[in-house]
């Protein structure tokens, strides 16, 4: 349901302003979301301060050296440090992306770094990703065939093979999912443009025989038209692929197969 | 690790966060026009009815409508259909499943901020 204001429990306030380095002259401000589950206060934005002539290029270099050297309990997920295992995604300077592939250089200003939108939070710039999860699971992302197994492996051409170029690559950060108005009034029913993009890779992958059971399952008001082509999941995907692009795409067959 | 705290965590920012979007933006205006417009019909219904009720009521009604506060709703009702007809052609067009590329969208989302202002004074100008 739509609600424009956060609930009581989550209003931010005023955090603490963590000590400026000694000696630094190339000094940046790091605005940072804290919520600890265990003593009870409501979420607050702190105040850190880094040497940038002593940090690495990204903004998981900051995050991890204001826990090494600042403020041990800030805490965070982050995993390979080269965007592929998608567990640090955030919210940086207003968009969802990736911590480790989004450079300090490309942040103007004073560095804003919340957890995803919308989210249940677990502590810090961790939010609860099980509902997300269970979507995913919900389109039956395998290979679900009839036939009998072939001898050695399913194959497929190589101009079927290329329908999944773009689609493949999602990572499941669930950056794209969190940046939609959509997804934030109902993703308890909508599933989303991460579930959804799945939703198409196999939908369109040609070794699959369960097209039309897939077509029928997001076939719904809610799971897959509340889309409304708001393009954000598009444009923040710190992998550069087009969510919006596959439903449209699923949109498009639902309608080709009633005429 | 059996979570003890699943029912008090707060709710991330989002709208508070989150940068508008040249796409998301004119996503919301296509619904804030579609509903204003109701509004605006009934204003225009209300106008012939008062037509029909007698003179009298008429010139109030018409008096309003045609005040330059009546003038000012009058114009913004007509970008407000501008608007909503070029945000339309804008989903028509994705509905054929084109336009998704995000550099294309953003473009389609300026011409529409630009092109319903343009057809809107057009239009003005020619009544």
């Amino acid at each position: 349901m739509v609600e424009f204001t956060l609930p009581k429990n989550s209003k931010i306030t005023t955090g603490k302003t963590w000590p400026k380095p000694d000696g630094a002259t190339n000094v940046r401000k790091f605005q940072i979301y804290r919520w600890n589950p265990d003593d009870g206060k409501n979420p607050s934005v702190d105040t850190y301060f880094l040497d940038m002539d002593k940090c690495g290029p990204m903004i998981l270099d900051a995050l991890i050296k204001i826990k090494t050297e600042v403020d041990p309990t800030l805490t965070f997920r982050r995993s390979c440090r080269e965007g592929i295992c998608g567990s640090c995604a955030m919210n940086i300077d207003g968009i969802n992306t990736l911590a480790c592939i989004y450079g300090l250089d490309e942040v103007k200003g004073d560095v804003k770094i919340y957890p995803l939108p919308h989210m249940p939070v677990v502590k810090d710039l961790i939010p609860d990703l099980t509902h997300f999860y269970a979507q995913h699971a919900s389109i039956m992302p395998w290979l679900e065939t009839k036939t009998n197994r072939p001898a050695k492996e399913w194959k497929q051409s190589i101009e079927d093979r290329k329908k999944l170029d773009g689609l493949y690559e999602c990572v499941m950060c669930a950056s794209c999912s969190t940046s939609c108005p959509s997804y934030w009034w109902n993703g308890d029913r909508y599933l989303g443009p991460a579930a959804l993009l799945h939703a198409y890779r196999w939908i369109i992958d040609s070794r699959d025989e369960a097209t039309g059971e897939r077509l029928d399952s997001v076939e719904d008001p809610f799971k897959l038209y509340r889309c409304h082509t708001i393009m954000n999941c598009a444009k923040t995907c710190p992998k550069g692929l087009n969510p919006a692009k596959a439903i449209g795409q699923i949109k498009k067959m639902l309608v080709e197969r009633n005429i | 690790m059996a979570d003890v705290n699943r029912g008090n965590r707060p709710l991330s920012p989002h709208l508070q966060v989150y940068r508008p979007q040249v796409t998301s933006v004119t996503s919301i205006f296509a619904r804030i026009t579609g509903v204003a417009l109701l509004g605006a019909t009934i204003l225009v219904v209300w106008w012939f009815l008062a037509a029909a009720s007698g003179p009298e009521y008429f010139n109030f009604v018409n008096g309003l409508m045609t005040s330059w506060f009546g003038d000012l709703v009058m114009f913004a009702a007509l970008w407000a259909v501008c608007y909503h007809f070029l945000s339309g052609l804008r989903h028509l067009y994705w509905d054929a499943g084109r336009g998704f590329e995000v550099a294309f969208a953003e473009k389609m989302a300026w011409g529409v901020i630009f092109g319903s202002v343009i057809l809107a004074v057009l239009v003005a100008l020619v009544l």
